[in-house]
């Protein structure tokens, strides 16, 4: 490949194959709208200048029926592609229940990944092909957006807040990865490697990887340091809900509402205690915002997701 | 200001010899010479801005960047979406164009408030300087988007001071759009009913409605990222209690209406350009004045598009996109009418219609392309990238900035009584289309290609058609001095223009060149249609 000059960016998915299809499929409506006007602008134009002897008789003043079709045409053939696209982005909407779920943290200027057996890296994410990934993604600074221009996806990646993306690659190759939202100083440089690997190389991979225990095993250790089994702990006697079996469930709240228990809540839960509190409960538990960063809630995520269906028990190192 | 040296009679009694000294031009309250003071302060701003664009341009020739290191490339793409943006486009055609030409084309002598005509210009000049101070004393880093927390918790430099001008600013955005709006309801000549109308009147009309509307909520979004930065107040920042999306939907509430409020008055430019080129009657009248009307209704429905990746709900994200595909509807009718203007005209190529119809070449082009942005999946990959600057210079530089040279082009010789040479305008205008497609093109590509936004450096890969772009660029340098140039030798060296040397039809047309300092010697009296052409002239001996 020429190295100053790229023709069309790489494909690693049907999804990015699909993205391109409507690319092309829009872009030759784009030319038949566009080429009548140019065509025809340019051809009375010069046919009408003045001087001509032409016949310029009977010229219209407008027209109903030529207004009301050039009106509804192109919206109807635009509506098609609002569908089609449509179709595209909702499909990447909900993710499958066995999508393997990786966490990101994202600062100015790194990416920090973490999959589920606890290896970490930066700046690089390693992915099997051909089996859904859900990346769970959060900022702890400005917002940054991930950018894979071979999956044709891109989700920004917020402050205070769980934004999540999921894709299945399929052709296993180094891809690009890149920040597009501009988030200061070195935006252009918060850019890495998106390696997608048969699943015999990852999983070759993430024995490689050293590891200090699963996440959720890490988030055991922490939701131990941090006494939060004092309470919520199986042998405890204060009044605090159970975590057993919550997470992915719905809870019901003291005002009423029933929300359920995904990433998001047990984030707000852990950070802003008061603000939504399971029905039955006193308001007492204390916030640990400040005590607690980005990495250390989701790992305090990922143990509470094992719990969430098993009863309880220590998870896998 | 020099004043043109005013050899004729009709340009001695005409506003511009109303007055030599600098006290007469700075306390004038002649709509014309207040569209004078405000053409020379956008040019000047016009021209800071394109030192930021020469810079990025410079920078990008080569991927670990040329000139600039990041923190420098940061803050020129800021000072020039900023002074760009706030400075140039959004007053470029309604304060020049529109201050000078409204009164005159519905038979006024003048704005409804004249005072507050002046007064918006010196507002908008304050505004100007306390951003052009903040923007060189050390410049913001943020881009002209302000996003948050980055601006609020994060970024150096002077955010304060520059949305303190750009607030300001503001004002003056809304006392001129108010000015419009009641000028063009009380101050119409009798016989001037809504139905006979120039389209560059309806379509500055409803440029004034969003510029009433959409501004105020400009200066609260800025006060409250104000308040967040300097007073840690909770709004944006979610460490504090904030919502950093929150910023994103108040900016666009404005930003998206705030890029209607610049191409609205280039169509209405467009308008008068082709029907005056074709010698003919607008086809559709009624459908390119309501076009306006509905592209500045649905446009408030729109902002949610910028924020489709944001972490909004797909669902509103579709309804967004939606409104997105809708809005388009008008301005197409509008391409479509243009077009059928020219059948059966008596067309004369000369600059005014040339630009026009680089106009509507390069709208077509950035609005098809702003379908694709409309279009859910497509946006999840260009969107901040490449794809999206190419987008939107499509449409500010090649359709607001093309309209505004364009009627720079036809109201030259009304403005200032001299005609320029007409080669060298229908050189600039070709010049202008080639290297505004040699700049802009290649972006589409790089976006596609997955280059985003905002990077000083950038991958090997995307380095020919970065060159490609800076090349067009210096190409699109010489085609905007040119016109400069024989401007300003026209004052001096141009030959008179006559009242009317189109031969188009319009009140403007009526008054001798340059006008006189009250417009008209006697209220006009119109009984028939806006464009009727042919034109019935005396016969030059009866």
């Amino acid at each position: 490949m020429n190295p100053f000059f790229q023709a069309w960016p790489p494909e690693a998915s049907l999804h990015a194959v699909r993205v391109d299809q409507l690319f092309v499929a829009f872009t030759v409506l784009t030319v038949a709208l566009t080429a009548p006007v140019f065509v025809l602008m340019g051809g009375f134009a010069l046919y009408y200048r003045r001087g001509r002897d032409v016949d310029r008789t009977r010229a219209p003043r407008g027209n109903w029926r030529l207004e009301t079709a050039w009106t509804i045409i192109p919206f109807l053939l635009a509506l098609v592609f609002f569908g089609w696209a449509g179709w595209l982005f909702f499909g990447q909407d909900r993710p499958p229940a066995d999508a393997l779920t990786i966490d990101v943290v994202a600062k100015q200027w790194m990416w920090k990944f973490e999959h589920p057996g606890g290896q970490r890296e930066i700046d690089e994410l390693h992915v099997p092909a051909g089996e859904p990934v859900r990346l769970v993604m959060t900022s702890q600074d400005v917002i940054h957006s991930l950018f894979l221009p071979a999956l044709r996806l891109k989700q920004d990646v917020l402050p205070g807040r769980y934004t999540s993306l999921w894709f299945k690659a399929d052709l296993p190759g180094v891809y690009a990865l890149r920040c597009s939202q501009f988030c200061g100083f070195d935006h252009s440089v918060m850019a890495g490697r998106f390696v997608v690997m048969t699943p015999a190389d990852y999983s070759r991979w993430l024995q490689q990887a050293g590891t200090d225990g699963s996440l959720a095993w890490q988030g055991f250790q922490r939701f131990r340091a941090l006494g939060c089994s004092g309470c919520h702990g199986p042998a405890s006697t204060r009044r605090a809900p159970k975590l057993e079996g919550v997470f992915g469930h719905p809870v019901a709240l003291d005002d009423g509402r029933v929300v359920t228990a995904d990433e998001q809540y047990v984030r707000d839960s852990i950070l802003y205690p008061a603000r939504e509190v399971a029905a039955g409960y006193a308001p007492i538990m204390p916030t640990f915002a400040g005590q607690v960063s980005e990495t250390d809630l989701l790992e305090l995520v990922a143990y509470l997701k094992s719990i969430g269906t098993a009863p309880a028990q220590e998870p896998a190192p | 200001m020099n004043a043109p040296p005013l050899q004729t009679r009709e340009e001695r009694v005409s506003y511009l010899g109303a007055g030599h000294s600098l006290r007469s031009w700075l306390l004038t309250t002649d709509h014309k010479r207040i569209a004078i003071l405000y053409l020379v302060a956008i040019t000047i701003f016009f021209a800071i801005a394109a030192v930021g664009a020469a810079l990025i341009r410079l920078q990008l020739m080569s991927p670990a960047g040329e000139i600039l290191s990041h923190e420098g490339y940061n803050r020129a793409f800021t000072l020039h979406g900023v002074v760009m943006v706030w400075f140039f486009l959004i007053p470029s055609i309604p304060n020049t164009f529109g201050n000078f030409l409204i009164p005159l084309m519905i038979g006024a002598k003048d704005l409804a408030f004249p005072r507050l005509n002046l007064a918006s210009w010196y507002i908008f000049v304050i505004g100007g300087i306390v951003t052009l101070y903040a923007l060189i004393a050390g410049g913001v880093d943020t881009g002209w988007t302000f996003y948050t927390p980055l601006s609020t918790m994060f970024a150096n430099g002077h955010v304060l001071a520059v949305i303190t001008g750009i607030t300001i600013a503001g004002f003056s955005s809304i006392l001129t759009g108010l000015n419009f709006i009641v000028t063009v309801h009380k101050l119409r000549a009798p016989g001037m009913t809504w139905g006979r109308l120039p389209l560059f009147v309806w379509s500055h009309y409803a440029t004034s409605v969003i510029l009433v509307l959409a501004t105020p909520v400009l200066a609260m979004t800025l006060v409250l990222l104000g308040a967040e930065r300097a007073l840690h107040l909770g709004v944006f920042d979610p460490t504090i209690g904030g919502d950093p999306l929150l910023f994103q939907h108040l900016f666009w509430f404005y930003s998206h209406p705030a890029v209607y409020i610049m191409i609205l008055p280039a169509m209405g430019v467009v308008s008068e350009l082709v029907t005056a080129g074709a010698r003919k009657r607008v086809f559709g009248y009624w459908f390119v004045a309501c076009a306006s009307l509905a592209i500045a209704g649905v446009g408030f429905l729109v902002w949610g598009h910028h924020m489709f990746v944001s972490g909004q709900s797909p669902y509103a994200g579709a309804i967004f996109s939606f409104l997105s595909l809708a809005v388009a509807v008008p301005s197409a009718v509008k391409v479509y009418n243009w077009t059928a203007t020219l059948y059966k005209g008596e067309v004369v190529l000369d600059p005014p219609l040339l630009y026009g119809m680089a106009f509507v070449g390069l709208f077509t082009i950035g609005g098809l392309s702003g379908l694709m942005l409309a279009l859910l999946a497509i946006d999840e990959h260009v969107h901040d990238t490449y794809f999206v600057v190419a987008h939107f210079h499509y449409i500010m530089v090649g359709g607001a900035v093309s309209g505004f040279l364009g009627a720079a082009h036809f109201w030259w010789p009304k403005i200032t009584g001299r005609m320029y040479p007409l080669v060298w305008g229908r050189i600039s205008a070709g010049l202008i289309f080639l290297g505004f497609n040699l700049t802009f093109f290649p972006q589409y590509l790089l976006g596609y290609l997955g280059m985003p936004r905002r990077y000083p450096t950038y991958p090997p890969q995307f380095q020919a058609l970065n060159v490609l772009s800076s090349a067009g660029a210096s190409v699109l340098f010489v085609a905007y001095v040119l016109p400069l140039a024989y401007f300003t030798w026209s004052l001096r060296n141009g030959r008179a223009a006559g009242p009317n040397p189109w031969d188009a039809s319009g009140l403007e047309w009526t008054t001798p060149s340059p006008p006189p300092k009250h417009n008209f010697d006697e209220t006009p009296v119109v009984d028939r249609p806006a464009y009727d052409y042919p034109l019935t002239r005396a016969a030059p001996d009866e």
